[in-house]
């Protein structure tokens, strides 16, 4: 159904990816050449993007949100650039997090980056361990994201140079979070974040994965392009805190996937802040028994913003459990998607699944569209699912103001609370504070 | 507790009011003066309710005749926080609950923004602590409900004492009780009116709003107030909602002409 795909666009990209791909993989921490397993996943992940269509709103997966505009921009990847300086980025740190890998512009910043001497793991930049740890990441690297089927995930991987790695090695239980700051700082360019999250047996970790804008002037227009892949191993638990909060011009493309082993527990919040157009692809695999999955996501939009959240959760094996909770707030002009398939496989008894998607829209001109999608094909499971779209109680508003509360004291306090039952679930104190309090001004500049 | 003097808090003409073009309320007269109580009692559906609603300014009444003066002020020119804000205060049938929003939070917004209108200091979030813990202790609540969202959770008892604990807190000229009794036991019902009780002075005054006279024997009221088909048809002391509670309010109908009570 789809449209050819922009040739200019796709053309352009891979005359700069041709040009890159005889230049070493990395920027500048090591001089040695590309391993050839990255290259063949590069040359893979190329050839599937050149097979692949640019989506349109034909495309059911791509109906509310209509990228046309994206295709237009001759956006080039980005190339190494001027790193800030760390004053630059103390308002986004995180003190819980002790160990903090930075990118700038997609590129590994070692000098903002912090790595504690004994972090029980393995954390570093792919660039600088692709070569010694090869036999733990290439497993999992581009083996669970699927780039064979989707555009943006095949074009991040063909522009495979860098990208975040951790991997917590079995039985160990890595208590303070590590937070993945990726920073745009360029202007027009595309940058392609990328994010390798193996949790083995037994293990434990929180993961914050964070999308930033460090440019000049808010006005300004990049692509960011982004793919985490999580794996967990039986009895892995692993904490993942998204936050995405680009500048109000910016192009935010992300896929995630996660795959779960035997009774592992993967628990992610996603708040979706920034960006002009936002789109988030998260795709849950429930491998083996007894693995369970809890999902929350806020969406938090105003004036011409557009923020679309597809998710999938995929329960292939009997007795696995899956929660989503998902919000959107729309102001202004605003436009909200939330599309949140969930699929139950023939032998996948003993389901047991919920999703809810609570929308409020604050203005006239605002936006929701909200789809349950549910696949169920066993007899035997549990799926309770719900969505409303809303706006503010007006009882509600009238008790606060019997209270001496203003109008708009009362609609802001109501859509605060409205956003922070997500951020309750996030398990990081000072993040779950700085979110509250962004949350709290953007919903008092409403 | 009555008050001598010539003061009235609040002053009700001939007050008319509709919600969706459908009359409620058809010609309410009261007068309320500091340190008076007054009982409204009636059937379901006789108006008590919504006389307590326009009185707080509920959008969805409007007064289409009459006027309301509450402390020389034209009661119903004014918003419901501006209502609120000149001493007003409506505890709820049926209180809101405010998932996200924690009580201490909606409690101190509550209490600042009135203060500040009133020109009095705020407190911060620890003076605030305290001054709240000492007004939970005359209601017998738990400081636990204070990291609790509004209302979420809780029991009916525990709303209602609640809303008193607002009562304590704003310190309104005016305080309207509507229905605080209904499913409260018997033990809870007590700890409200000993807040009630403990509340009322000889500058403020009270309407409770009751289908049942039990309320009236842990608060005693100086007037109570028959309504039925939107009208204040009958008038009394406190005996009158003994009269009430022992032939029902078909009495009413026999002894209509028979005014006992004093005029309000």
């Amino acid at each position: 159904m789809s449209e050819p795909a922009n040739v200019d666009y796709l053309s352009c990209l891979f005359k700069s990816l041709d040009a890159k791909t005889d230049d070493s993989v990395n920027a500048g921490t090591s001089p040695e050449n590309p391993q050839s397993w990255l290259k063949q996943l590069r040359a893979q992940a190329i050839e599937n993007a050149g097979q692949l269509k640019w989506p349109t709103t034909k495309d059911e997966e791509w109906r509310f949100t209509d990228i046309s505009s994206l295709a237009k921009l001759p956006f080039k990847p980005a190339q190494p650039g001027r790193i800030p300086a760390l004053s630059d980025i103390q308002p986004y740190l995180i003190k819980e997090a002790v160990n903090r890998l930075v990118f700038v512009d997609g590129f590994f910043a070692p000098e903002l980056s912090s790595i504690a001497s004994e972090s029980q793991m393995l954390i570093g930049n792919l660039a600088a361990l692709a070569t010694q740890h090869a036999s733990t990441i290439m497993p999992h690297l581009g083996q669970h994201v699927q780039h064979q089927k989707n555009l943006f995930a095949a074009l991040n991987t063909a522009f495979l140079h860098d990208g975040a790695v951790i991997v917590v090695p079995q039985n160990n239980v890595v208590d303070l979070p590590v937070h993945l700051l990726f920073i745009s700082t360029q202007v027009e360019t595309t940058h392609y974040p990328r994010c390798l999250i193996v949790g083995e047996a037994n293990s434990k970790t929180t993961v914050i994965e964070d999308y930033v804008a460090l440019q000049k002037n808010a006005e300004d227009a990049y692509i960011t392009n982004s793919v985490a892949e999580f794996k967990l191993a039986a009895n892995a638990q692993i904490q993942h805190v998204r936050l995405q909060r680009e500048n109000q011009n910016a192009f935010h493309l992300a896929n995630c996937a996660v795959s779960l082993d035997h009774a592992s527990r993967y628990q992610a919040v996603s708040v979706s802040l920034g960006a002009k157009i936002s789109r988030y692809n998260l795709d849950v695999r429930l491998e083996a028994e007894t693995a369970e999955s809890i999902i929350d996501g806020l969406a938090l939009i105003t004036d011409q913003q557009l923020a679309d959240t597809h998710t999938c959760i995929d329960h292939l094996k009997p007795n696995c459990t899956s929660h989503q909770k998902h919000k959107c707030i729309a102001d202004g002009n605003a436009h909200a998607v939330f599309n949140g398939k969930i699929i139950v496989r023939p032998h996948a008894q003993k389901t047991n699944s919920s999703q809810s998607s609570r929308n409020l829209l604050l203005s006239d001109k605002a936006q929701i569209d909200t789809k349950p999608q549910l696949e169920i094909f066993a007899d035997d499971v549990k799926c309770a699912h719900g969505a409303t779209v809303g706006q503010l109680d007006k009882e509600e508003i009238f008790y606060l103001k019997s209270r001496g509360l203003s109008e708009l004291t009362a609609r802001n306090l109501l859509t605060y609370a409205f956003g922070a039952e997500i951020l309750d679930s996030v398990p990081v104190a000072s993040l779950k504070h700085t979110l509250e309090q962004i949350v709290l001004n953007q919903t008092q500049s409403c | 507790m009555k008050n001598q003097n010539n003061k009235t808090i609040l002053d009700v003409q001939n007050l008319h009011a509709n919600t969706q073009s459908t009359e409620i309320l058809k010609g309410i007269n009261l007068t309320v003066k500091p340190g008076e109580i007054h009982a409204i009692m009636g059937l379901n559906g006789s108006g008590k309710s919504t006389f307590a609603k326009v009185l707080a300014g509920h959008p969805d009444y409007t007064a289409t005749q009459g006027n309301i003066q509450f402390e020389q002020q034209d009661l119903l020119a004014l918003s419901p926080e501006e209502r609120a804000q000149a001493g007003i205060f409506l505890a709820f049938q049926y209180p809101i609950e405010i998932p996200g929003v924690a009580n201490s939070q909606f409690l101190r917004l509550a209490y600042n923004t009135i203060q500040s209108k009133r020109g009095n200091d705020e407190l911060d979030p620890l003076e605030f602590d305290d001054f709240v813990r000492e007004k939970m202790k005359l209601l017998e609540m738990n400081p636990d409900f204070l990291d609790r969202s509004v209302n979420e959770g809780f029991s009916g008892g525990e709303k209602k004492r609640n809303e008193i604990l607002q009562m304590a807190l704003l310190e309104p000229t005016l305080g309207i009780l509507d229905e605080t009794d209904s499913g409260l036991d018997i033990d809870a019902l007590k700890i409200v009116a000993k807040g009630v009780n403990h509340l009322s002075n000889s500058q403020n005054a009270m309407i409770l709003i009751t289908h049942y006279q039990r309320l009236l024997d842990h608060i005693v009221p100086d007037y109570v107030h028959v309504m039925e088909a939107g009208r204040i048809v009958k008038t009394g002391g406190k005996e009158l909602a003994l009269e009430l509670e022992k032939h029902g309010y078909d009495w009413l109908h026999d002894d209509r002409h028979n005014n006992v009570g004093v005029s309000a």
